[in-house]
């Protein structure tokens, strides 16, 4: 039997939310501050959530690994934040934003969320520019709105290529507020290293103080994990060098089913790699796909410089096979025809590993002015990494490894399977199904915060009013802590010869050859077998200077790399289960004659909640039947 | 190319530090700063040395962890780029490179280039936010906002906290800091009621922890990466100074 509950309302889809609010319960504003909730991570998600909660009245404690609440890796985002305002009048309503993420997801995400994600957009969008988040305007005051790939209508909000920084500078002014009056405690330089169960609810986790290497126990009566996406088991990537997958992890060992690890997202505009020594991809906006044309030289290995190549010798390969939404596909069909134009010899730059990504054709016609306005801090970033401004010459641009569309699984008031443990923004599966449409991650993870937690967790709280705040001497503290410290023990006393970041590297390469962009049946298998190798190398020969009780990068880094061992053997495994092409996850046993994803809803169409069974133990395969109740499944086609 | 480091180590707060040398072969003039960092730290630690601390995350310029002094100038010689985002390319082969930690009285020193710069989000707690309580904003259309406005708020708002306009400064002033975030909020309507309030708490604040004033000699604004303006400065005396005029 499953053990899956996904809690969805009863009622029309526009209701559910609205009248599933009405029957949450409440907690009297006294009885508040004798509740204490822990919040790991100060993102859009973990920022908006512990403001929301502290202004509630709730006694917060917030975590983070960064110095600062405002360093989080939201502050990455460039290109935009969705809602379904209709300023632009091009027709735009909540269910189109609805319809097209799901669409977009591929028909892989729940209802019912995705729905409630588009309805309270909006109001995340008032709530930022209350805080005095500077989005772009028009001339005449009010907000302006582009076009993000995979939608006809303008309703991204964006603050230059900023958006990230800016909402997160605003979610952070408003967790500031609550730290200063006190009802928010933050925890920064500090890394959750586990979760503490107590009668089977969470009541607490363990950190590590980065700074002084002390293991801490922290105790409340409800976790929240906010701790972001696990993009990085790539090594390369779009994401912040430290962001990883062990809170996560840790909590699906505790018994947190994790959903959908497979779903990962390429995103096709990345720099590409340019040299050997590179710790990270950056990420050129999609955005830029709004004026920018994507081509390549119609001859193989063509060697001339893009602006000597004649207009009838380029082929503007998405305009010629997706005339309808030509460079505004989406990510995943970008990516794919990029690696398509590559893999046939196309591909352009020192390694035929790049396309061209060209602002000549809307130069001409805007002026340099304009699209300098639009993309000036995008551009100057590519010129700073290549030495070349793409005012002048078109941009390179490859697909990397970006956004993850798995992780814990949650039911529709965003708890984990763990009663007490709730998982918001991209920590948890829910929102995006295969394939995350631009612009509404940043959406989802301050509506989760704002908007949706607060409600949830306090009627999870409201019959926990009467439990005394959680005593951290209890044997289930003692021992969480007691594993924590001999890991870090262990890690530390192997010394073999091979830094940590040497294994991400090679972990990341066998994740990028053989469960990247594409997939199939025996480069999933190999990969399984090539990673336990690598992992059962890495317990042999890894070394890490230094020592535990100071500050110390190499063992942060060893403590990640261990836990993204584990979860790349979860990653293939889903993927290998999931025997149909959707989105991003791209099996080749399963495509359409012309190339293109070919779904199986007939035997697909659930979320993959994995169950943790123990070390070296096969997971167990939970399935939730996804109901579509109020759009009907189409095949994905932007031709 | 080949290149000489002399890196600031120390190893915790309480000890004291002192430069060490580095030869360093073989550095591609494509590697970023922090890459040839990397690299070093790797052959630190093949040698059994240990590698030296250093803050980072993004690696494109956003985050503002990656403070440091580099040969004499805070984010290296390239104007207007953080650490990671400078390039080998502007060093010459055979250079030697000083790597120093932010050194600012209000900036204490954790581990080798890691210093601790909690004194910013003590100021901003002090009032950089505008006050409305979560779901109880307007429609975000019913505040209209001049495009000028807007853009200026922005260019004030794109400030990344990474403290270079501190560590350039002879005083260790957070001047530009606390103007660009005054400026940034003093643009818009929202959050007006406060202004006086959020300016002198602020500089009050700053006072406090240690920074020093501003006598206008614009190293900061030389040395931010940003582009943050001075002209925020002169924003926030006169907000400063009006808020004062009514005590
Ligand atoms: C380059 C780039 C550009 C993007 N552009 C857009 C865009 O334009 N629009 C859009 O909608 N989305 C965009 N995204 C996606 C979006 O930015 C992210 O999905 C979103 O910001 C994630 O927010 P979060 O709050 O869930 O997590 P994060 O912002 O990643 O925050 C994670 C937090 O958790 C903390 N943490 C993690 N693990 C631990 C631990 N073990 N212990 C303690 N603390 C921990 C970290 O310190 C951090 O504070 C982009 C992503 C990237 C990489
Ligand atoms: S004003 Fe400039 S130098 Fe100072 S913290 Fe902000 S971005 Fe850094
Ligand atoms: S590492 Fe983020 S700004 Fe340099």
């Amino acid at each position: 039997m499953s053990k899956l509950n996904s809690k969805i309302p009863d009622g029309p889809l526009a209701d559910k939310w609205t009248n599933h609010k009405a029957s949450l319960k409440l907690v009297n504003p006294a009885n508040k501050g004798k509740l204490d909730i822990i919040v790991i991570g100060t993102g859009l998600g973990g920022s908006s959530s512990a403001s929301t909660l502290g202004e509630l009245g709730y006694n917060v404690k917030v975590f983070s690994y960064q110095d600062s609440p405002r360093r989080a890796h939201s502050v990455a985002a460039q290109g935009g934040i969705n809602a379904a305002k209709n300023y632009k009048n091009d027709n735009d309503s909540i269910y189109r934003l609805f319809y097209d993420m799901l669409k977009g997801g591929d028909f892989r995400a729940r209802e019912a969320n995705v729905y409630r994600a588009a309805e309270v957009s909006n109001l995340v969008i008032d709530h930022y520019t209350a805080l005095g988040v500077p989005f772009a305007r028009d001339y005449g005051g009010t907000i302006d709105n582009r076009s993000f790939g995979g939608v006809q209508v303008s309703r991204t909000f964006y603050a230059k290529g900023q958006t990230g920084q800016q909402c997160l500078v605003g979610a952070y002014s408003a967790l500031t507020r609550q730290i200063a009056k006190g009802t928010v405690t933050m925890y920064p330089r500090r890394e959750m290293l586990d979760l503490v169960i107590v009668d089977g609810k969470a009541r607490g986790i363990i950190t590590r103080n980065l700074v002084t290497g002390e293991i801490e126990r922290h105790s409340a009566h409800a976790v929240v994990l906010a701790t972001g996406g696990y993009g990085t088991i790539y090594y390369m990537s779009t994401l912040a060098l430290n962001s990883n997958a062990s809170a996560t992890w840790k909590a699906h060992k505790k018994g947190a089913f994790f959903a959908n690890p497979s779903f990962v997202q390429i995103h096709p505009t990345s720099i590409p790699v340019l040299n050997s020594y590179q710790s990270k991809l950056t990420l050129m906006s999609e955005s830029l796909r709004n004026d920018g044309r994507v081509w390549v030289p119609k001859k193989q290995k063509d060697t001339r410089k893009p602006n000597d190549i004649p207009e009838d010798e380029r082929d503007y390969y998405l305009e010629r096979r997706y005339p309808a939404f030509g460079n505004l596909v989406p990510r995943d069909v970008a990516s794919r025809a990029a690696k398509e134009r590559c893999d046939a010899g196309f591909g352009v730059g020192s390694t035929g590993l790049s396309v061209y990504l060209d602002f000549r054709d809307a130069i001409k016609k805007k002026g340099k002015k304009v699209i300098e306005e639009n993309y000036g801090n995008l551009f100057d970033m590519y010129e700073k990494i290549s030495g070349e401004s793409p005012l002048e010459t078109p941009m390179r641009i490859y697909p990397a490894g970006h956004y993850t569309m798995g992780g814990l699984w949650v039911d529709y008031n965003l708890m984990t399977t763990i009663p007490g443990l709730f998982a918001v923004g991209e920590s948890n599966f829910s929102d995006h199904g295969a394939n995350r449409l631009g612009a509404s991650s940043l959406m989802q993870c301050s509506g989760d915060g704002y908007f949706i937690l607060p409600y949830t967790i306090t009627d999870y709280l409201a019959s926990d009013i009467k439990t005394p705040k959680i005593k951290t001497d209890s044997p289930e503290f003692e021992v969480a802590e007691k594993e924590v410290s001999e890991r870090v023990k262990k890690l530390l006393s192997i010394n073999g010869k091979e830094t940590p970041t040497s294994y991400h590297r090679r972990l990341g390469k066998i994740m990028w050859d053989y469960c990247g962009m594409v997939r199939n049946e025996e480069g999933l298998k190999k990969a399984l077998v090539l990673i336990k190798e690598l992992e059962d190398e890495f317990w042999k020969n890894l070394k890490v200077a230094g020592k535990a009780e100071e500050l110390n990068q190499e063992l942060e880094k060893a403590g990640r790399v261990m836990d993204f061992f584990e979860l790349a053997k979860l990653l293939c495994t889903d993927a290998l289960n999931r025997k149909e092409s959707c989105g991003a996850h791209f099996r080749e046993e399963s495509q359409t004659e012309t190339g293109e994803a070919k779904r199986d809803d007939n035997n697909f169409s659930y979320v993959a909640a994995w169950e943790y069974k123990g070390q070296g133990q096969e997971p167990d395969l939970h399935k939730e039947e996804l109901k579509f109740e109020y759009v009907k499944l189409q095949e994905r086609s932007y031709k | 190319m080949n290149i000489k480091l002399k890196i600031w180590r120390q190893p915790n707060a309480k000890s004291k530090g002192r430069f060490e040398t580095y030869p360093l072969n073989d550095v591609s003039s494509e590697m970023s700063f922090l890459e040839m960092l990397d690299y070093l730290n790797n052959s630190l630690i093949k040698e059994g040395k240990e590698p030296v601390a250093f803050e980072h995350d993004c690696r494109e310029g956003i985050c503002g962890s990656c403070g440091m002094y580099i040969s004499g100038r805070p984010h290296g010689p390239q104007h207007k780029t953080t650490t990671c985002e400078l390039r080998m390319r502007e060093f010459k082969d055979g250079q030697t490179i000083t790597v120093e930690p932010w050194r600012a009285a209000a900036f204490p020193i954790i581990k080798d280039l890691i210093v601790d710069r909690n004194a910013f989000d003590k100021i901003m707690q002090s009032g950089g936010f505008i006050s409305i309580n979560t779901g109880a904003a307007q429609d975000a259309n019913s505040i209209l906002v001049p495009k000028k406005n807007a853009d200026e708020a922005f260019d004030s708002a794109s400030c990344i906290g990474c403290g270079a306009c501190v560590a350039a400064c002879k005083n260790s002033s957070a001047m530009l800091f606390i103007s660009a975030k005054v400026t940034h909020l003093a643009q818009f309507p929202q959050g007006r009621t406060e202004a006086e309030i959020r300016v002198k708490n602020m500089v009050a604040k700053m006072e406090e922890l240690g920074f020093g004033g501003c006598t206008n000699t614009r190293a900061c604004e030389a040395e931010c990466p940003k582009g943050i303006s001075i002209s925020n400065i002169a924003k926030l005396n006169r907000e400063f100074f009006v808020a004062k005029l009514k005590d």
